[in-house]
């Protein structure tokens, strides 16, 4: 049996998402930007993923703007921000456990004269409301946080936080990356106080190489990407088709019955994680009794170096991850794990697990099976 | 650049290949057929050719002057690359006029000194070899009033060969030095991963060795990227060795049972021993006459004078260890000359790193390995011969 479990590294496309990115390519290939027909019928690909994804947070169509994926949806959002609004102030507030790709333009802003507030995580992984409203000054122009964390599947209390920044200072932009919570949440911008919201495809059966960043039309952001003048100037170069036509319909079959799949999918983390804290010395990282994303579990092997589990377990065609998927070529610690003060034993022992509509009760007991077999032997090589 | 166009030959220099006495023509074989082999890496035609005692690339066509010269400069046994202009003989006067040319397109500084070298293999030209010179100087003398003649260390060296046609040339491009592979045998590398080894392997191809190869795989607790590392370093090392024959052992096992059975900080040497014997085993079955390490005095735990003694002692062959006497740095900087660096360095676990003990013996004792070993009698011989029997073998070389 195969059972892949890294889900939040990236997911398998509908069959659906690959029929129009084929049809896309090899039928209707125009460029939407050209004035004759064929460019006519590309255009109508992207007028209907555009239509598809506002519905689903309820925003205006032009506040979609598509990029190349969750990376540079947040790149944009946040230099794009910063450097529109500097005028305003030079302080930024994120959080200690965000992907790279938010922690790492952060730093370059940093660079570039900013000053970047990181506020610290409890040991379930989630900021506190008394760090950020202390926080908070009035040379504050941008405050980032994720959704859901990618490592542990903690949850940031969005709503909360939104209702926060804006009572402070309703200048105050407000930016989500929600990679790893669209389609796992049901997410209103405008209701939660969101100004800003960076979403990949690939993490949700969509082609990769596409994603988009949601900007409120009432605040300013600079493109980052200039050219053409595609997408009105806020993201150049040619539009990008048939992966977004892919995007578009992936998200229009995610949302089908979307609360019985997430349902679904909570269901079975919770027997997952019940199974392994059955087990000797697993500890299940980020928040308790279900609380946290529904798909993402994290746990430490303690004894068993990541890796080598990781490996042991691709042998019998379980894939999991060790450490975030997209980092893996870094051997560093990680960020998250350690911003909730995880132990050196346990940081060398996580591993992630991440879940998809289509995971199984076989597949997790074919998992399970697979790990109890496998810990004692394992654990007795261990490094000593 | 625009002016490599003219260049329509490469005078091959080798040093050290010339001296071979009776073999020198084996050796002249072997060092043309090298160059074939890499020119097919070029875009062009090329005919190699010797004559004379020495050997040309005459470039057929249009070709890629970047992609010639460095295809040549991978070729153990080349010491220069001289690009050659050739020049149809139409008498003195037309010579002496492209000549002018020709000095006037590779020198835009015309600030130095020069010597003309004339060679008349034809000798039924016109103008002895002597004339040649004196009157060619003349010529560029007048042509170029800063140019100086220094006829005892010149900056220039305008070689001059009257042949069917005329060669012109007096820039050499250095190449790597060595001799050609396949004209000193075969040895076993044993490969790593790490920086070390593939520059072990590479110094010793320089020698004219051909380079076969044995990498221990430890699954799962080695990765499949840490085995195509390998792979990628023996394609790189293949670059100027030829075709490498990897053998990759499932290694696990034997770790595992050393692990179980002995002193823990005994772990590396014990595993290195048993890693020398199986090398060892492939090694004489492909008739190689050597094994080849990339260890260094005392690097590591398991480099130190005692330990290369005792991982030397399960041998027959023996073993050479080129950068012996190498610290790391001058380790580094031939991995990045032969641009095996980059790889080496991402951050795949290979064997010798898992399982290490804190503090592993620095100065084994061969009577206590030994005794450490006798735990090990029950299986070992058999998990051995399994790892031979399961070992995959595939033939590495550039794409």
């Amino acid at each position: 049996m195969e059972a892949y479990l890294d889900n939040s590294a990236t997911t398998p496309c509908y069959e659906e998402v690959r029929d129009i990115v084929v049809k896309t390519m090899m039928v209707d290939y125009g460029n939407p930007s050209a004035m004759h027909n064929k460019g006519v019928e590309a255009e109508q690909y992207i007028k209907q993923a555009t239509k598809v994804i506002a519905a689903t947070m309820k925003v205006q169509e032009k506040e979609i703007f598509f990029t190349s994926g969750g990376t540079e949806s947040n790149n944009w959002a946040l230099i794009g921000a910063a450097m529109a609004n500097k005028r305003a102030g030079m302080h930024l507030i994120t959080t200690a456990i965000e992907h790279p790709a938010i922690s790492e333009p952060m730093s370059y802003l940093e660079d570039q004269g900013f000053r970047v507030t990181r506020l610290p995580v409890d040991r379930q992984g989630v900021i506190s409301l008394e760090d950020l409203k202390a926080a908070i000054t009035e040379d504050t122009i941008l405050v980032s946080t994720m959704y859901v964390n990618n490592e542990i599947g903690s949850v940031q209390p969005i709503t909360e936080i939104g209702k926060l920044v804006h009572e402070v200072n309703p200048k105050i932009i407000y930016h989500v990356d929600a990679i790893q919570a669209y389609e796992k949440y049901r997410i209103l911008p405008k209701k939660m106080n969101i100004d800003m919201m960076s979403v990949s495809s690939h993490k949700i059966h969509g082609p990769k190489g596409v994603g988009f960043l949601y900007i409120n039309s009432k605040i300013k952001c600079n493109p980052l990407i200039l050219g053409g003048g595609q997408q009105l100037g806020m993201r150049s170069g040619t539009d990008n088709v048939p992966g977004i036509a892919g995007f578009g319909e992936a998200v229009r079959i995610g949302y089908e019955n979307l609360d019985e799949k997430v349902a679904k999918i909570r269901n079975l983390r919770e027997y997952f994680v019940n199974e392994l804290e059955k087990m000797e010395d697993v500890t299940v990282h980020g928040m308790k009794d279900n609380q946290g994303a529904p798909h993402i579990v994290n746990a430490a092997f303690l004894g068993v170096r990541s890796e080598v589990l990781l490996h042991t377990l691709e042998e019998k065609e379980i894939y999991i991850s060790a450490g975030s998927a997209c980092s893996t070529h870094k051997r560093s610690k990680s960020p998250t794990l350690t911003a909730i003060g995880a132990s050196a034993e346990e940081l060398e022992s996580s591993v992630r697990f991440s879940f998809s509509e289509w995971t199984t009760k076989e597949q997790l007991d074919y998992c399970l099976d697979t790990i109890r077999q496998v810990l004692p032997m394992l654990r007795r090589y261990a490094r000593h | 650049m625009e002016e490599n166009k003219m260049f329509k030959a490469f005078l091959i220099k080798y040093g050290e290949i010339g001296i071979k006495g009776k073999n020198r023509h084996l050796f002249e074989d072997a060092l043309v057929k090298q160059i074939r082999h890499s020119l097919r890496r070029a875009e062009g035609t090329f005919e190699v050719t010797k004559e004379q005692g020495r050997i040309y690339v005459n470039c057929v066509g249009e070709y890629d002057y970047d992609e010639t010269v460095e295809s040549l400069q991978r070729v153990f046994g080349i010491v220069g690359i001289c690009p050659v202009v050739i020049l149809e003989d139409e008498g003195f006067d037309k010579l002496a006029e492209d000549v002018i040319s020709y000095m006037n397109m590779v020198y835009p500084d015309k600030n130095k000194t020069f010597k003309v070298h004339a060679r008349r293999a034809r000798k039924n030209y016109p103008k002895q070899s002597m004339e040649i010179n004196c009157d060619l100087g003349e010529k560029i003398l007048d042509a170029f009033p800063e140019m100086k003649v220094d006829v005892h260390k010149p900056e220039i060296l305008l070689q001059v060969e009257i042949r069917s046609r005329i060669y012109v040339y007096s820039e050499i491009i250095p190449g790597p030095g060595g001799m050609p592979v396949g004209t000193n045998g075969k040895a076993m590398l044993l490969l790593s991963g790490g920086i070390d080894s593939p520059v072990a392997g590479y110094m010793i191809a320089k020698r004219g060795v051909k380079i076969d190869a044995v990498y221990f795989h430890a699954p799962p607790y080695t990765s499949e990227r840490a085995k195509q590392k390998v792979i990628d370093l023996a394609k790189i090392v293949s670059r100027y060795s030829g075709p490498i024959y990897l053998h990759i052992v499932n290694f696990t096992d034997i770790q595992l049972y050393i692990h179980e059975k002995c002193p823990h900080e005994e772990l590396t040497i014990i595993m290195r021993r048993y890693m020398m014997k199986i090398a060892e085993h492939f090694a004489k079955e492909t008739d190689c006459l050597g094994l080849i390490t990339g260890e260094s005095i005392g690097q590591v735990a398991s480099q130190t004078m005692q330990s290369l003694a005792a991982t030397d002692e399960v041998c027959t062959l023996p073993v050479y260890r080129p950068v012996i006497g190498f610290d790391k740095q001058e380790i580094v900087d031939i991995s990045e000359k032969i641009d095996t660096y980059e790889t080496s360095i991402l951050p795949y676990e290979d064997c010798c790193t898992i399982f290490v003990a804190k503090h592993p013996v620095t100065k084994p004792n061969l009577n206590i390995i030994k005794r450490s070993e006798l735990k090990l009698a029950e299986k070992i011989d058999e998990m051995v011969e399994e790892a031979i029997r399961t070992t995959e073998m595939m033939v590495v070389k550039e794409d």
